[in-house]
């Protein structure tokens, strides 16, 4: 793990694996969409509406997979000083904070039909609408922290205990509808099982997969471009540096 | 008193809403690092 530490490797990796997560994440996602939507059956009780599962799964999936791998990077970061995983932590928190909104907003149109109401104050709606809440902290604190110089590449130290404090949500969100009474259905897939049909379960897998794709290329082309804005930055500063020692040395 | 929905309205907008801004996101990074990586490689050229 600590070999891929190295930002001059991991610019060697990403620069083939970014288009390559996109371009096929962006095919699986389109295929499984239309499988959804044309060719896999409607929901007995649900009808139509349970198409809306091959977009609101994957979404929710990775709002919470993105703020396991903020905390992950974050402790990564506190403890071992990578100089990537403040950086991986960043470029996470955006599209976590947008997926996150997508899901909640899938779900509202989903509930709209199937519950009878846009939004219910329970337990799985509550938490996950506390995670969009705690990225845009995330996000706000790493702009003051960015603001006040108190960050370099990576996180401040603040942003990363927050990050790290923040993940007491995710079993909260995921055991929320077996702990509390709830409109939100309890699981259908766990380690190893699934109460879903075939017919429902290839789709929905295949979108999750080609989602998760698109947002791995989409966390490394913003670690990429914070890397380039950090090389661009430094090297101006050099070059400004440099323009003013000889002014220095004839004030002496 | 029961309401009617067509249920592919909710369908339609939920697709609608979720792919359009999954594409926007996904575009709207990679020109960001296009941009960020062109001016690093002018910054290093100058």
């Amino acid at each position: 793990m600590h070999g891929f530490a190295n930002p001059a490797r991991f610019l060697r990796i990403a620069r083939w694996a970014t288009p390559l997560c996109l371009l096929l994440g962006l095919v699986l996602a389109a295929w499984a969409l239309v499988w959804g939507v044309f060719f896999a059956p409607a929901d007995a009780l649900q009808g139509d509406t349970v198409r809306i599962v091959y977009l609101h799964v994957p979404t929710a999936w990775l709002g919470m997979g993105g703020w396991s791998a903020i905390a992950i990077a974050s402790f990564t970061e506190i403890v071992w000083r990578h100089p990537l995983a403040g950086i991986a932590a960043r470029a996470v928190a955006l599209p976590g904070a947008v997926f996150t909104a997508l899901c909640l907003i899938t779900g509202s149109i989903w509930g709209r039909p199937a519950w009878g109401t846009w939004w219910v104050w329970d337990g799985r709606l509550t938490s996950m609408l506390v995670l969009l809440f705690l990225y845009f902290g995330y996000m706000a604190l790493d702009a003051a922290a960015r603001g006040s110089q108190q960050a370099g590449q990576g996180q401040s130290r603040i942003t990363a205990i927050f990050g790290l404090v923040g993940a007491v949500n995710i079993p909260v969100i995921h055991y929320s509808v077996t702990w509390w009474n709830s409109l939100h259905q309890p699981p259908s897939i766990t380690m190893g099982k699934s109460a879903m049909a075939a017919d429902f379960l290839v789709p929905l897998l295949i979108a999750t997969v080609g989602f998760s794709l698109i947002f791995g290329g989409i966390v490394m082309a913003r670690m990429r471009t914070i890397l380039a804005d950090e090389q661009a930055e430094a090297r101006l500063r050099r070059k400004a540096m440099r323009a003013q020692a000889p002014a220095v040395g004839e004030a002496w | 008193m029961t309401e009617a929905f067509d249920q592919w309205q909710f369908v339609i907008a939920a697709y609608a809403l979720g792919g359009a801004t999954t594409l926007g996101l996904a575009a709207y990074s990679w020109l960001a690092m296009r941009r960020a990586e062109a001016r690093r490689d002018k910054v290093r050229e100058g």
